[in-house]
C-alpha cells in the first residue's frame, strides 16, 4: 500500500490559492441583528409583525395626544375643549401649585418646600453608596428631622406642650429632671456604656428645649386640614418609612425571639395585618382609633392614617427585616456568643448591621409599594396627590373630555419617575451587595 | 445577660437564668397589653356609650333599604344587612377569581416574553412590567374606568357587533362539527401512533386537513342525516346584531339551557368520575406495566365529549335570551358591568405584572444544566419543559405566586373607588354608614379577609408540599 | 376650696341684697363649655361640605364660601368680631357626625338633613333649618323627559352613605319601577360617572343638583327634573348637652334672617345703628343686652350683619342670582314673600 503511495503521481495539486470566500451574510451588522433578534424562527417573525401592528396602532395617535395636539398654554379650557385637542398640559401646569400643597396658605409655602428639600438631601446622603457619615444622615432623618418638620409644618411646637412647666414647682421640678438627665448621660458616656440610652437622654433634653423655645419664632399655625397634594403623599411616605423601620426591626426580631409569648405576639401581630387590605386598616385607624382612647385625646384626622399606615407598612418591613436575619450565617451569631457578647450587644453590633445592609432592596422596595398605596388615604378624606388631582378635575373653568386623562397621565408620570428612580437604586444596590459578596 | 460575658462562662449553665429573664420579660409585656387591653375596652365602652354607638349584631337582621345594582344571589332594598354583606362577599370572591386567572394567565406569557429571544416582544414586556409596576393600582384603576367608559356611546347609540352571534341550529352545527374534528383527531392520533412503529409516516398537516373536512361535512350534513331539519348551512352566519357594547356595559345572549341544563349537569359530573378512574388507572397501568397514555387529552375528551353530545342533541329546545333595548338600558341576556370590568382588568394588569417578574425568576434559576442534561437523556423538548424545567421554576415560584393571589385579593377593596359593589364598598361603605355599628362591620369585614388569605395559604402550602416531593 | 367659698359668699349676697338679684344675672353670662374652648383656642371648630359649590368650597387659594360656610363666618364674627377666625374641617359624608360627637368639631354646618334619627339616636341637636331642600333628579336633555315618573329602568348615580341612597330605593319601590343604582363614595365620583354617561340620571338634594350642574362639561346639556322626592330640611348640627351654644348658632341664623326681614344689609348697617325702629335698635343691640346672657357681646348681631351680611345677601352671594347656580330662592323666601324662612323676634 505504502508503495503504491509513493509512486503514484497525485491526481490533483492546487498550484494557487483560491478566491477569497464572500464573508459569511450575518454575525455582524445590523441585519444580522433583526435577523437573529426579531426573526430567528417562523413563530417568532409573527410575534414581531404582531408587535409591530400593534406599535403602529398604538403609538402614532399616543405621541399626537401627548406631544403634537397637546395644549401647552392656555388660559382656560376653551383650547383644551375644542375638537381634536390633546393632553391639555396648560391645565396641569395651573393647578401645579395645588398639585404640590393642596390648601396650604400659599404665602407659607416656603416651610413645606424646606422640610421635603431638606428631606430629600437627607434620604440622597444616607443612600448615596459612597458618602461619608452615612449612619449621621440616618441617625438625623430618623430622630431630629421628624421633630423639626413638624413643628415647620404645623408651625406649633413639636413637643407635647401640656407636658411644659406652666407653674414655679412644675420649673423646678422639670430643672431637676435635666439634672439628672444630664448627669447620667454624661456619667454613661463617661464608662462608655449604654451610650445608646446616654444618647436618648440628652435628646430628650433638647427635643424639650426646642419645644420651648419653638414659639419664639413666631410661625403661623397650619391645620393639618389644609395639607394637601403631593407634599401630603409624600409626608404619608416618609412618616410609613420612618416608623416602620423600627417597628418593623422589633417585630422581626420578636418573631425569631426564643421566647415564646414574644414570638406569638409579633407572629400574631403580623399575620393579621398582612391578612387585610390597606384600606380596611386605614378605615378601622379613621373610625376606632378615637373610640381606644379617652374622649378628650381624639387624635388629629391626619393622625389617624399615618398611624394606619406605619402600623400596616411595619409588618411588611418586618418580614423583609426577617429575610435580612435569616441571611446571616449561624457562625455569626456563634461568633458573637463565643467572643461573649450579650443578646444585645450581638444584635447591635453584628447581626443587624449585616441584616439591614443586606436587605436594602427590600426596604426600597417596601417603600415603593408605601408610595404607591398613599393613594388610597383618600378613603378617610386625606386630600393626597390624587385626590387633588380627582378633585381639580372638577374646575368648571377646565372642565372638558382631555382633562380627567391629562391628570391621570401627570400623575402616572410622576408615580412613575419615583417609584421607577427608586427601583433602579435598589437593583444597584443589589448588584453591589453581590459583587461585595463574591470577592 | 451580660452576666455571661462578664463570667466568661459557656451558656449552658446559665441558662437557668436566662430563663427567669426571659420569663420576667414575658410577664411584663403581657401584663403591659393586659393592661393596654383593659384601658382600651374602658374607653371603647365609654365612648360608645357616650356616642350611642351600636353594640349588637341585631342590625344584620334589619332591613337594608338600599339597592344593590351587581348581585350573584337575589337582592332587593327590602333584603337585610345580613343579606347586603353576602351580596357584597360573593361579588368579592368573584372578581378575585375571575382577576386571578387572567393574572396568571397575562402573567406567564409577559415573563416568558421578558425571556424571549425575540428583542421586540422582550422590550414590550418589559416596557408593560415597569410602567405598570411603578404606578398605583388605584390611578390605573381610575384611568381604566375613564378609559373603558369614555369612548364608549350611550345605550341609544350602542356599538353592536354582528356576526358574533348564530341562531341555534348553527350553534348546534357548530358543535356537532367539535364533535366530529375531536373523534377524527383522536382516530388520527390512534393511526399515527400505529403507524410510527411500522416507519410509515404521514405528514401531520395532510391528516390534519382530512379531519377538518370531514368534520365540516359531518357538520353540514350531520344534521339533515339525524333529521333536526337545519335550513341553513354552517357557514350562513346571522347578521343580525345581539352583541351589544355602550357604556352600560357589554351585552351578550346568554344560553336558556332549560331542561338541557339538568341533563347537562349529571353528564358532566359522571364524566367528571369517569376522567378522574381513567386517570387512577392509567396510573396504575403506568407503573405495573409500563403503559403510557396521553392522559391530559383523554381525560378532556371525556369530560368534553360526552357534553357536546348531549348539548347536540338538545340543541333544538336551547334558547338564546337575547339583549334588547327597553327604555333606558339593555335587558336580558348575560350583562359585564363597566365597572367590574375595569376592576377586573386593572387587577388582573397589575397583579400580572408582579407574576411575570416571579415568572421570569422562576425559569432563571433552573440552572441551564438541567436542560441540558434532559436534551442528553434525549427528552425532547415539551418533555424537558414538563417534566423537568416547571416543575423546578414551580418550587421557586409557588411562595411567591400565593402572595400574589393575596394582594390581588385584598386590591379588589379598592373597587370602592369606582363603585362596584364588592365587600368594602357594600358593608364598610353603605352598611356602616346607615347602620353606625363600626365595630361590628369592621371586625367582621377584616375576619373575612383573614379567613380568605388563611384559606388561601393553606391550600397553596399543600400543593408546594406536593410540588417539593416530587422534585426528590 | 376658693372656689366653693367664693360660691357660698356669692350666694349669701344674693340672698341678702334680694333686690340687687336681677342685677346680678345680668352680669353673670351662662356658662357654656363649647363657648369657652372656643374662646380659648381663638378660632371656631367647624365642620363643612370638601367641596359643594354655594355651600361649602375653598377656592384656589383655599379660601372657604357657601352658604353653611357663611354660618360658621357668623357665629365666628358674633364671638370674635372676626369671620375668618374659623377653623374649617372638611368633612366627608362617612365622619361628619362622629367628629362631632368627638368634640374635634364644634359645628357642623355640612348641608345634613335634620333627621329624628340623628336628634333621638345619635345625641345631637338641629337648631335651625337654614335651606329647605328635597331630593331631585338631573338627566340629560336629549333623553326628553319632563317627570321623574318616567324614569324607569334607568341608571341612576348616587353617593353612599346618604339618606339620599335611601330615598331613592323607596322613590322607586313606591312606584313600582325598576331602575340600577351606581353608588361611589364621594359624590365626585357620583357626579364623574355620570358626566361621562355611565348614568342616565344623577340624584342628590336639589340644591346639591344646581351647585353639581356647574361642574358638569356642559351644564346646558342638563335639566333638573320638577319632582322632588322627599323633604330635606337642611341646617347646622350641634352637640347635645349645651343649651348655650345650641342657642348662640341658632341666633346666629335668626340674626340673619331678621335683618333682612328688617331691611339691614351690610351696606347699611352703620346707619342702621342710628335707626328709630325698636326692632333694628334690639337687633343691632343699641337697646337691651341680650347677647350677654349668651355670654357673646351685645353688638353680636351687627357684627354678623358687617362681616358676613343678612341671609338674602348671603343668599344671593352662594346660590341665588349672584352666583354661578342661580338658584330659585323658592321656599326659602321670607315668610313675608311668600316662603317658610321665618326667625324668631328679638326681645
Amino acid at each position: 500500500m505504502s508503495d503504491a503511495i509513493r509512486t503514484s503521481t497525485p491526481i490533483f495539486v492546487r498550484e494557487s490559492m483560491t478566491a477569497d470566500r464572500a464573508p459569511p451574510v450575518s454575525n455582524a451588522g445590523p441585519a444580522a441583528w433583526i435577523r437573529d433578534n426579531l426573526f430567528p424562527t417562523p413563530l417568532s417573525s409573527v410575534i414581531t409583525l404582531l408587535a409591530l401592528l400593534f406599535l403602529a396602532w398604538a403609538l402614532p395617535p399616543l405621541v399626537r395626544w401627548l406631544f403634537i395636539d397637546a395644549i401647552w398654554s392656555a388660559p382656560n379650557g376653551d383650547l383644551c375643549r375644542a375638537p381634536g385637542a390633546g393632553a391639555c398640559w396648560a391645565y396641569v401646569w395651573q393647578k401645579l401649585g395645588f398639585f404640590m400643597y393642596g390648601s396650604y396658605p400659599r404665602e407659607e409655602v416656603w416651610r413645606v418646600n424646606l422640610v421635603l428639600l431638606s428631606g430629600a438631601a437627607l434620604v440622597v446622603w444616607m443612600l448615596w453608596p459612597d458618602a461619608r457619615g452615612r449612619g449621621g444622615a440616618a441617625l438625623a432623618f430618623f430622630t431630629v428631622y421628624p421633630v423639626l418638620a413638624f413643628g415647620i409644618l404645623t408651625g406649633s411646637a413639636p413637643f407635647p406642650t401640656r407636658w411644659l412647666p406652666t407653674s414655679g414647682t412644675g420649673q423646678l421640678l422639670w430643672a431637676f429632671l435635666y439634672v439628672v438627665l444630664i448627669a447620667g448621660a454624661g456619667t454613661l458616656f463617661y464608662t462608655g456604656r449604654l451610650t445608646a440610652l446616654a444618647m436618648a437622654m440628652i435628646g430628650f433634653v433638647a427635643w424639650a428645649e426646642i419645644g420651648a423655645w419653638w414659639p419664639t419664632l413666631g410661625l403661623s399655625h397650619v391645620g393639618t386640614n389644609l395639607w394637601g397634594g403631593i407634599f401630603v403623599s409624600l409626608l404619608v411616605a416618609t412618616v410609613g418609612i420612618v416608623f416602620s423601620l423600627p417597628i418593623g426591626i422589633v417585630l422581626a426580631l420578636g418573631r425569631r425571639s426564643q421566647m415564646p409569648i414574644v414570638r406569638f405576639l409579633s407572629v400574631l401581630l403580623i399575620e393579621f395585618v398582612r391578612g387585610v387590605p390597606l384600606i380596611t386598616v386605614l378605615v378601622m385607624a379613621n373610625t376606632m382609633l378615637p373610640l381606644f382612647v379617652p374622649q378628650d385625646w381624639s387624635p388629629d384626622r391626619l393622625l389617624r392614617p399615618l398611624i394606619g399606615v406605619a402600623l400596616f407598612s411595619a409588618v411588611y418591613m418586618a418580614e423583609v427585616v426577617r429575610g435580612g436575619l435569616q441571611a446571616i450565617p449561624k457562625g455569626q451569631y456563634e461568633g458573637a456568643m463565643a467572643v461573649g457578647l450579650s443578646w444585645w450587644q450581638m444584635m447591635q453590633l453584628i447581626v443587624l448591621p449585616q441584616a439591614l445592609v443586606t436587605v436594602i432592596p427590600g426596604i426600597v422596595n417596601s417603600f415603593i409599594a408605601l408610595f404607591k398605596d398613599t393613594t388610597l388615604v383618600a378613603i378617610v378624606g386625606i386630600f393626597d396627590f390624587l385626590k387633588a388631582v380627582e378633585t381639580a378635575r372638577l374646575d368648571p373653568v377646565w372642565a372638558g373630555p382631555s382633562i380627567s386623562t391629562s391628570g391621570y397621565v401627570f400623575a402616572a408620570f410622576f408615580y412613575f419617575v419615583f417609584c421607577f428612580g427608586m427601583s433602579r437604586y435598589s437593583l444597584m444596590m443589589e448588584r453591589r451587595h453581590a459583587a461585595g459578596r463574591k470577592r | 445577660m451580660s452576666v455571661i460575658g462578664d463570667s466568661g462562662r459557656p451558656p449552658p449553665p446559665s441558662r437557668r437564668k436566662v430563663d427567669v429573664k426571659a420569663l420576667s420579660i414575658q410577664f411584663g409585656l403581657s401584663l403591659l397589653l393586659v393592661w393596654l387591653a383593659w384601658e382600651a375596652v374602658g374607653n371603647v365602652a365609654e365612648n360608645m356609650r357616650a356616642r350611642n354607638i351600636p353594640t349588637s349584631f341585631n342590625f344584620l337582621g334589619a332591613t337594608a333599604g338600599f339597592d344593590i345594582n351587581q348581585s350573584l344571589i337575589s337582592y332587593s332594598a327590602t333584603s337585610t344587612y345580613g343579606r347586603a354583606f353576602f351580596v357584597g362577599l360573593l361579588n368579592t370572591l368573584a372578581v378575585a377569581a375571575i382577576g386571578i386567572v387572567f393574572a396568571t394567565i397575562i402573567g406567564f406569557i409577559v415573563g416568558i416574553a421578558r425571556l424571549s429571544q425575540n428583542w421586540l416582544a422582550a422590550k414590550l414586556a418589559t416596557i408593560y412590567v415597569e410602567v405598570i409596576r411603578n404606578t398605583p393600582l388605584l390611578l390605573q384603576l381610575f384611568f381604566w374606568y375613564t378609559a373603558v367608559l369614555a369612548p364608549l356611546p350611550g345605550p341609544r347609540q350602542t356599538l353592536s357587533l354582528p356576526g358574533l352571534s348564530w341562531r341555534m341550529p348553527e350553534v348546534g352545527a357548530l358543535m356537532a362539527a367539535a364533535v366530529a374534528g375531536s373523534f377524527g383527531f383522536l382516530l388520527f392520533a390512534f393511526v399515527r401512533r400505529q403507524l410510527r412503529r411500522t416507519n410509515l409516516s404521514i405528514p401531520a398537516y395532510a391528516a390534519a386537513a382530512v379531519c377538518t373536512v370531514a368534520a365540516l361535512l359531518f357538520a353540514t350534513l350531520g344534521p339533515k342525516v339525524v333529521g333536526l331539519g337545519v335550513s341553513s348551512g354552517f357557514f350562513d352566519l346571522y347578521t343580525g346584531a345581539y352583541v351589544f357594547l355602550n357604556n352600560r356595559g357589554l351585552f351578550v345572549p346568554a344560553p336558556v339551557l332549560g331542561d338541557v341544563g339538568f341533563r347537562l349537569l349529571i353528564v358532566i359530573g359522571a364524566s367528571l368520575l369517569g376522567a378522574m378512574a381513567f386517570a387512577y388507572w392509567a396510573k396504575a397501568a403506568r407503573e405495573e406495566r409500563g403503559l403510557i397514555f396521553p392522559v391530559g387529552w383523554i381525560s378532556t375528551a371525556i369530560v368534553v365529549l360526552p357534553a357536546l353530545v348531549v348539548l347536540w342533541l338538545g340543541s333544538r329546545s336551547l334558547a338564546l335570551d337575547y339583549p334588547q333595548l327597553r327604555g333606558f338600558n339593555f335587558n336580558g341576556g348575560v350583562r359585564i358591568y363597566p365597572e367590574a370590568f375595569a376592576l377586573v382588568l386593572g387587577l388582573s394588569l397589575y397583579t400580572a405584572s408582579f407574576i411575570a417578574e416571579i415568572v421570569r425568576a422562576g425559569i432563571l434559576s433552573v440552572s441551564k444544566g438541567q436542560t441540558e442534561a434532559a436534551s442528553a437523556l434525549g427528552l425532547r423538548r415539551t418533555a424537558t419543559l414538563k417534566l423537568v424545567v416547571i416543575p423546578q421554576a414551580m418550587r421557586v415560584v409557588i411562595p411567591p405566586l400565593t402572595n400574589q393571589y393575596l394582594n390581588l385579593t385584598k386590591n379588589s377593596s379598592l373597587a370602592v373607588f369606582i363603585g362596584f359593589p364588592e365587600l368594602v364598598q357594600v358593608f364598610v361603605g353603605t352598611v356602616l354608614n346607615q347602620t353606625g355599628a363600626m365595630i361590628q362591620i369592621i371586625s367582621i369585614t377584616m375576619a373575612v379577609y383573614l379567613v380568605i388569605s388563611l384559606a388561601t395559604s393553606i391550600a397553596m402550602n399543600m400543593f408546594n408540599k406536593r410540588m417539593a416531593l416530587a422534585e426528590r | 376650696m376658693k372656689k366653693s367659698v367664693g360660691y357660698v359668699f356669692a350666694a349669701g349676697m344674693a340672698a341678702v341684697i334680694g333686690s340687687a338679684a336681677p342685677a346680678l344675672a345680668q352680669t353673670q353670662p351662662a356658662k357654656s363649655p363649647t363657648l369657652e374652648k372656643t374662646l380659648k383656642a381663638g378660632a371656631l371648630s367647624c365642620g363643612v361640605n370638601p367641596g359643594l359649590a354655594g355651600f361649602g368650597m375653598p377656592d384656589d387659594k383655599g379660601v372657604w364660601a357657601g352658604l353653611d360656610v357663611d354660618l360658621c363666618r357668623a357665629v365666628a364674627a358674633a364671638i370674635f368680631n372676626d369671620p375668618n377666625k374659623v377653623k374649617f374641617i372638611p368633612m366627608t359624608a362617612k365622619d361628619r357626625f362622629s367628629a362631632l360627637q368627638t368634640g374635634e368639631i364644634d359645628v357642623l354646618a355640612r348641608n345634613g338633613t335634620w333627621t329624628m334619627q340623628r336628634e333621638a339616636e345619635l345625641g345631637l341637636l338641629f337648631p335651625v333649618t337654614n335651606y329647605y331642600d328635597g331630593q331631585g333628579f338631573m338627566v340629560r336633555r336629549k333623553l326628553n323627559i319632563t317627570s321623574a315618573l318616567e324614569l324607569s329602568q334607568a341608571s341612576v348615580c348616587v353617593q353612599q352613605g346618604t339618606t339620599t341612597e335611601l330615598n331613592l330605593a323607596d322613590f322607586f319601590r313606591a312606584n313600582n319601577m325598576k331602575y340600577e343604582v351606581i353608588a361611589f363614595a364621594t359624590s365626585n365620583e357620583a357626579v364623574k360617572a355620570y358626566d361621562s354617561g355611565r348614568c342616565d340620571a344623577y340624584t342628590t338634594d336639589a340644591s346639591g343638583l344646581y351647585a353639581e350642574r356647574v361642574k358638569l362639561t356642559n351644564a346646558a346639556e342638563h335639566v333638573v327634573l320638577p319632582e322632588i322626592i322627599s323633604k330635606e330640611p337642611l341646617g347646622p348640627a350641634v352637640r347635645q348637652g349645651d343649651d348655650v351654644w345650641f342657642n348662640i348658632v341658632k341666633w346666629a341664623h335668626f340674626a340673619m334672617v331678621n335683618a333682612e326681614e328688617l331691611g339691614v344689609t351690610r351696606a347699611n348697617v352703620d346707619e342702621q345703628l342710628k335707626s328709630t325702629k325698636p326692632e333694628v335698635r334690639r337687633l343691632l343691640g343699641v337697646e337691651n343686652k341680650y347677647g350677654e346672657f349668651l355670654g357673646i357681646p351685645n353688638d353680636w348681631a351687627y357684627r354678623i350683619v358687617k362681616h358676613v351680611g343678612n341671609y338674602g345677601e348671603s343668599f344671593d352671594r352662594n346660590l341665588g342670582a349672584g352666583s354661578r347656580l342661580r338658584i330659585e330662592r323658592g321656599v326659602n323666601r321670607l315668610w313675608t314673600k311668600g316662603g317658610i324662612m321665618y326667625a324668631a323676634p328679638v326681645r
